[in-house]
């Protein structure tokens, strides 16, 4: 499962890759073989130039950003979060839900390997061996797959490398772009499971009474302190 | 207007931080330390995509594509000469990421085309890494309607942010 997966990445890059150089190969073949040689090199500088300018600017924002998570500023966001993730998602159990707010709070920070875990994590959780996908196991993914950074950091620095004059100024339309892409997901995601999924619900109402009510009031304390250790534990692996 | 909004943003957070005593000095040089990993992590995929980025410029390839695709980018209202960086967006982060770089080198950081650009690069995500990576522990193989609505729903983000620029 594993393996066959990552080789579906290292697919679509590889071959657009392939397709990529050995057109432009071709090409010059024809029109200019003196300049193949020297543009691939030309690339190669031009990422090692490119790697270190990223690497001044990672140590900035991830500088920048410890300050905010020692601030404790993401598990803020985490409560805020939680009742709109409750909405989104309304037959997750309670510890799948805490891993997608976990990994929704780490995306709109633009903490991008903190997410991925998380989501991985919460997809897992809603795996019932089927094939298909779910709705939420489709909303988590278009919610993620359609930008939530709410501070495009990369950018701002890249802008700033180059010599801008005011390196942030693309910030507002950028957030619509954002906010916008995320509602339309969200939104598309709704009315595809109405069109798709109406048979599969019926089917999957008959399978609910796995998880009654975690909230059951006897064993919340017993609850919160669980939930607690394996939030620090998930912290440390953050 | 938006050149305030990070440098007070960083000095609330400075601020605050030193108010609750959480060694601010201390703390950025933590999270820098990280940078010199990810770097090396990426550093491999950027070199290999960036000779492929510009060998397919150097030999007019690029400019094929960005013709072929001109008459789509310019009915929603986007420059031709972003077409490789929509290409690549969804599919290679470090690949988008050397061509915004190439856009800002060849037409400025700061022309409608780099400023485009940029809400583009900003607004969106890598939806096939993504998607691909959030399922690779799962049994899960048919991701159905998933990746055409991230799709169109970026499109649009993009094409009404760039089209804000020309106010802002």
């Amino acid at each position: 499962m594993h393996l066959s997966s990552y080789s579906v990445i290292k697919c679509n890059m590889a071959i657009i890759w392939l397709i990529m150089l050995s057109a432009s190969l071709g090409l010059m073949i024809f029109t200019d073989p003196a300049a193949a040689v020297n543009s691939m090199i030309t690339g190669a500088h031009g990422a090692v130039e490119l790697s270190l300018n990223l690497m001044a600017l990672y140590a900035f924002w991830l500088g920048f950003f410890s300050l905010i998570e020692r601030l404790g500023l993401s598990r803020g966001l985490e409560k805020l979060l939680r009742p709109v993730i409750k909405r989104l998602f309304p037959s997750c159990d309670t510890e799948t839900r805490k891993f997608i707010t976990m990994n929704v709070s780490a995306n709109l920070l633009g903490l991008g390997n903190a997410a991925t875990p998380m989501a991985i994590n919460a997809i897992n959780r809603m795996d019932t061996g089927d094939k298909k996908a779910s709705t939420d196991m489709i909303m988590l993914t278009v919610i993620s797959a359609t930008s939530l950074q709410i501070l495009p950091t990369t950018v701002i620095g890249m802008r700033a490398t180059a010599g801008s004059a005011n390196p942030a100024d693309f910030l507002f339309p950028s957030l619509v772009a954002t906010v916008l892409s995320t509602v339309i997901g969200i939104i598309g995601v709704k009315l595809c499971a109405k069109i798709f999924d109406r048979k599969k619900n019926k089917c999957a109402a008959n399978k609910l009474p796995e998880n009654p009510s975690p909230d059951m009031t006897p064993t919340k304390t017993g609850n919160k302190k669980s939930r607690r250790k394996k939030r620090r534990a998930l912290g440390s692996i953050r | 207007m938006s050149a305030y909004i990070i440098p007070i943003i960083f000095l609330v957070v400075l601020l605050l931080s030193f108010v609750r005593r959480k060694e601010p000095y201390g703390g950025f040089i933590d999270g820098a330390r990280q940078a010199v990993d990810l770097t090396i992590n990426v550093f491999p995929y950027l070199l290999a995509v960036m000779v492929a980025v510009e060998a397919f410029r150097v030999s007019g390839a690029s400019a094929y594509l960005a013709d072929a695709l001109a008459p789509a980018l310019q009915s929603v209202g986007l420059p031709k000469e972003l077409a490789e960086l929509m290409f690549l967006r969804p599919v290679s982060g470090a690949g988008s990421l050397a061509v915004l770089d190439g856009i800002y080198s060849d037409y400025g950081a700061d022309s409608y085309i780099g400023r485009c650009a940029s809400v583009i690069y900003g607004s969106s995500e890598t939806i096939f890494y993504i998607s691909t990576i959030y399922f690779s522990q799962s049994h899960v193989r048919k991701l159905r309607y998933a990746i055409p609505v991230a799709l169109i729903a970026t499109l649009t983000g993009c094409i009404t942010g760039c089209y804000l620029l020309r106010f802002f």
